[in-house]
């Protein structure tokens, strides 16, 4: 799915509810599975990837549509840890395309 | 930062966390194409 479209024209959008499964998903769909278990280990598919929550998302959404499906979850998750757990992934996954370029 | 309208969106949700299926709506309706929609339960 997600070799059919360039990386640039697609976003990943998590509502995992830890840092540690948004850490985890966000490296799946950025530098493969970190845990060599599923069909994705060793397929860097570099995409980005943010949480649901995170402010540069939530910014777009409708706040109408925000306070119906996430306000309620988001109360209950440590949205910040979140925030910084897939900010670490994708700088981690800028900084390794820069190296490559 | 990120620009949601006309990108083609991967929602991937859990039970315990956020939606898919609400991720989906949220981005539809910011301007985005959903390509992918899941909802994933870890118990």
């Amino acid at each position: 799915m997600a070799q059919r479209f360039r990386p640039e024209d697609v976003v990943v959008l998590l509502g995992t509810p830890t840092a540690d499964s948004s850490r985890l998903y966000a490296m799946t769909v950025t530098e493969g599975d970190p845990s060599w278990a599923g069909a994705l280990a060793g397929v860097a598919l570099g995409l980005p990837v943010y949480h649901i929550t995170e402010g540069a998302v939530k910014a777009q959404i409708a706040a109408e549509d925000y306070a119906e499906h996430v306000e309620l979850m988001e109360m209950a998750m440590d949205a910040p840890a979140i925030a910084e757990a897939v900010r670490e992934v994708r700088e981690t996954q800028t900084a390794r395309e820069g190296d490559r370029s | 930062m990120i620009d949601l309208k006309g990108k083609k969106v991967i929602a991937l949700g859990e039970r315990d966390g956020v939606q898919g299926a609400a991720i989906a709506q949220c981005a539809s309706r910011a301007g985005a194409e959903i390509v992918l929609e899941k909802t994933y339960c870890f118990v």
